[in-house]
């Protein structure tokens, strides 16, 4: 059964990355919905989330084909229930709205989303959400006729405790980087 | 080993880290974006052998043999554009047979890259998906790091190909200091997971239980060099072990336990033993589709151990009971300490009913065919006896592959070499020439057959200017023997253009001074063979075999590894 799933996945800031961890979707004809990159607080460690529409088996083997390049240093798999996730979405419209009627203030109020810029003929509202209520947002703007729109990829905050550094901890204690004998 | 050295050039400074690596052989082709380092190769000439090869392709395929048989890293050296793409079949095999090479191509100068510059290509763009590991190197500082991290990723873990794309102005740029270290981590890459103590124990305790138990070793034995700790498991609780192709020699084909190869064209025995003995314990193998047939009626009976040093290919296409993901000496030594003397008589006595089945309806045919052409496995069979299983057999794809992994009795380890998860045909002439550069006691044999020797024959320069002792056998059906037998098996045996019209390869052989040899005949073909092995330095012997020589048993799609033919289906009429 397909479901929504999102990868979170640490890596070296190297030039390439992008195009290694992307072939992997590609490859097996998985759509990439959504893909968000980005510093991370780490020095030198870049992230990556990517949000999928696929089976829980396929979406495992993904992530272990994920972490398994060498630059990689962990991929994590999420479903919907163990994230929090946020998008932004940029709306331009045109400023002869804004003085023939009050409504799209109160639209902009109500809505929780904020007025970014002004400018002679236009003015950005911005609005930080979900997938839907962005998207519900844009439709409520559509009378008002939105001249440009754009949304980013989504990022997330994850619910388990444990932290990046423990888990990069595990893996070192987990694995050796020489063949080492334990007996 | 360290280096410290000042004021030496990019070039310069590859040959440095590649001697420190060990590398003491390049297969290779010069060309005007690799022109800075065949310059600095000639001060170097003495320490590190260069093979000119007549194709790209032939210097990545020379790299994966030398690399199979000497286990370190072969190392091939191309220039840009054309030279580099030339590499990808050979990249690309490398990867799916994990074998470790270390691809250098030159690239344009660094202010034009991205331009469409003479003999540019986007070669690391091309080359992601089928290497491990890629990188471009635009200034000479790069060189150390990049080389140290190439041969580790390379070798390390499960082994896999990597290319390093240097461009020509980091060739000749000036180093005032170059510092050397081999690498000894990358802090986000971690090749030798270890085993876990608990899965290590249910593995042990299930060994010791079974009834039924079943060894699959696959190449991972072979690369892991874990040949003493599996025949150790083997023969102190007497259990049957079954190679896959990539694994043939990691177990002594002559030993009483060995039962043959499992999969499409594998033995009988170990087919059926698959589906009805109750522990497979998978050694060092990812359960390849040639191997499995169809994956829902797969040792379904079965509880499965499988040791395995890439997490990837654990509960990837066949679920199992233990997994224990480690380099599988390190996780045999450990098991071994805890099993228990054993003995399977009646199991191994089902084992051998299969084999007489098989030596009935198979060998009798294969072996001893009273017809008047040559049979592929005939020819092998030979070839085997009057090596003693000895030779290092290099092959190329199709039936004659097939059957020299049947009929070829591997009674020395490390002696197979083919072209396995990719299946590419051409490979063997190039391979064989890898691997005699480094293996000078062993014979080694290439077995052709028509169709992909033509994709490489132009590598018999190579033996002719080097004088390579390789000897060629050459199986010619003057067809495209295999997939001839696909077509008879899954279609009407209509024509499917895959009739060669062929050259005379003898001659082909003698322009190139190889002595040739042709035989067609049963009475003429010990002779022939041995006068091959007797000859001192490179031999074609081309072995005349029958038009139809359908390779059985076969395990057709959709069928379970036990529901084999034995011969093609009937057809409806």
């Amino acid at each position: 059964m397909k479901r929504k799933y999102t990868f979170l996945i640490y890596t070296e800031n190297h030039i390439g990355l992008l195009n290694r961890i992307s072939i992997i979707f590609t490859r097996r004809k998985i759509n990439i919905e959504s893909l968000t990159t980005s510093t991370s607080r780490h020095k030198g460690i870049h992230t990556f989330v990517i949000t999928v529409n696929t089976t829980r088996e396929k979406a495992e083997h993904l992530r272990k084909n994920i972490e398994k390049q060498v630059e990689v240093l962990k991929a994590f798999l999420y479903d919907e229930d163990m994230i929090l996730s946020q998008e932004v979405a940029l709306y331009k419209v045109a400023i002869k709205h804004i003085t023939q009627n009050n409504t799209i203030e109160a639209l902009i109020r109500n809505n929780n989303a904020r007025i970014l810029d002004i400018e002679q003929e236009y003015l950005v509202i911005e609005k930080t959400g979900n997938h839907e209520e962005t998207q519900k947002f844009l439709e409520l703007l559509t009378p008002y006729d939105v001249h440009e729109f754009i949304r980013s990829g989504r990022i997330i905050i994850t619910k388990p405790m444990k932290r990046l550094e423990s888990h990069l901890k595990d893996l070192e204690d987990e694995s050796a980087h020489k063949k080492e004998f334990i007996d | 080993m360290k280096l410290n050295l000042q004021n030496i050039s990019g070039a310069d400074a590859i040959f440095q880290a590649l001697m420190a690596e060990g590398v003491d052989t390049i297969f290779g082709y010069p060309g005007g974006n690799n022109l800075p380092i065949y310059n600095s190769f000639y001060d170097y000439r003495d320490k590190v052998k260069h093979i000119l090869v007549r194709h790209e392709q032939g210097a990545v395929h020379a790299a994966q043999g030398y690399a199979r048989v000497s286990k370190k890293a072969g190392v091939c050296m191309v220039t840009s554009g054309p030279g580099a793409t030339n590499l990808i079949t050979g990249i690309a095999d490398a990867l799916l047979d994990s074998t470790p090479i270390v691809c250098l191509t030159g690239q344009v100068t660094s202010p034009v890259l991205g331009y469409d510059a003479f003999q540019e290509t986007d070669v690391v763009g091309i080359s992601m998906p089928v290497t491990k590991w890629n990188y471009q190197i635009t200034k000479a500082d790069e060189i150390a790091d990049t080389i140290a991290q190439a041969f580790y990723i390379a070798t390390s873990g499960r082994p896999g190909p990597v290319l390093i794309d240097i461009t020509k102005d980091a060739q000749q740029e000036m180093l005032a200091q170059f510092n050397y270290a081999p690498c000894e981590r990358i802090r986000s890459y971690h090749p030798y997971p270890k085993p876990n103590s608990v899965e290590i124990e249910e593995a042990v305790h299930l060994i010791n239980t079974a009834k039924k138990p079943l060894i699959i070793v696959g190449q991972g034995v072979l690369l892991s060099g874990a040949q003493d700790e599996v025949m150790a498991l083997a023969e102190k609780a007497e259990i049957p072990v079954a190679a896959t192709m990539q694994g043939l020699s990691a177990f002594p084909s002559s030993h009483h336990l060995y039962q043959g190869m499992v999969g499409l064209h594998g033995n009988v025995a170990p087919n059926k033993m698959t589906n009805s003995c109750d522990v497979l314990i998978a050694l060092g193998m990812r359960f390849d589709d040639r191997v499995t047939g169809r994956l829902d009626k797969y040792a379904k009976q079965a509880k499965i151990i499988h040791i395995e040093i890439d997490p990837a290919e654990i509960d990837k296409s066949v679920k199992t009971s233990v997994a224990i993901n480690s380099d599988l000496k390190v996780a045999l030594r450990l098991i071994n300490k805890q099993i228990q003397a054993n003995q399977h008589t009646t199991w191994l006595k089902y084992a051998k009913e299969f084999y007489e089945l098989e030596k009935e309806k198979i060998f009798s045919n294969d072996l001893h065919s009273t017809e008047n052409q040559l049979t592929m496995g005939e020819v092998a069979n030979v070839l085997s006896e009057l090596t003693n299983g000895n030779a290092i057999i290099v092959t190329d794809v199709g039936q004659h592959q097939m059957a020299t992994a049947r009929y070829y009795s591997y009674n020395s380890t490390d002696s197979w070499v083919s072209s396995g998860g990719l299946g590419t045909m051409g490979f063997a002439l190039p391979a064989a020439i890898g691997a005699a550069l480094w293996e000078k006691k062993r014979q080694i044999i290439a077995v052709i057959g028509d169709g992909g020797f033509q994709m490489t024959m132009h590598e018999l320069g190579v033996l002719m200017q080097y004088n390579l002792p390789v000897k060629v056998v050459l199986m010619n059906n003057n067809f495209l023997g295999m997939i001839r037998q696909l077509h008879d098996v899954y279609y009407e045996s209509r024509d499917f253009f895959g009739e060669l019209q062929n050259p005379d390869f003898c001659k082909i052989a003698e322009a190139f001074s190889i002595p040739s040899y042709r035989v067609s005949e049963r009475h003429n073909l010990r002779d022939a063979i041995q006068k091959m092995i007797d000859h001192d330095g490179p031999y074609f012997l081309e072995a005349m075999v029958a038009k139809i020589n359908n390779v059985f048993p076969m395990v057709p799609t959709g069928a379970a590894v036990d529901e084999m033919l034995f011969e093609e289906p009937k057809k409806v009429e």
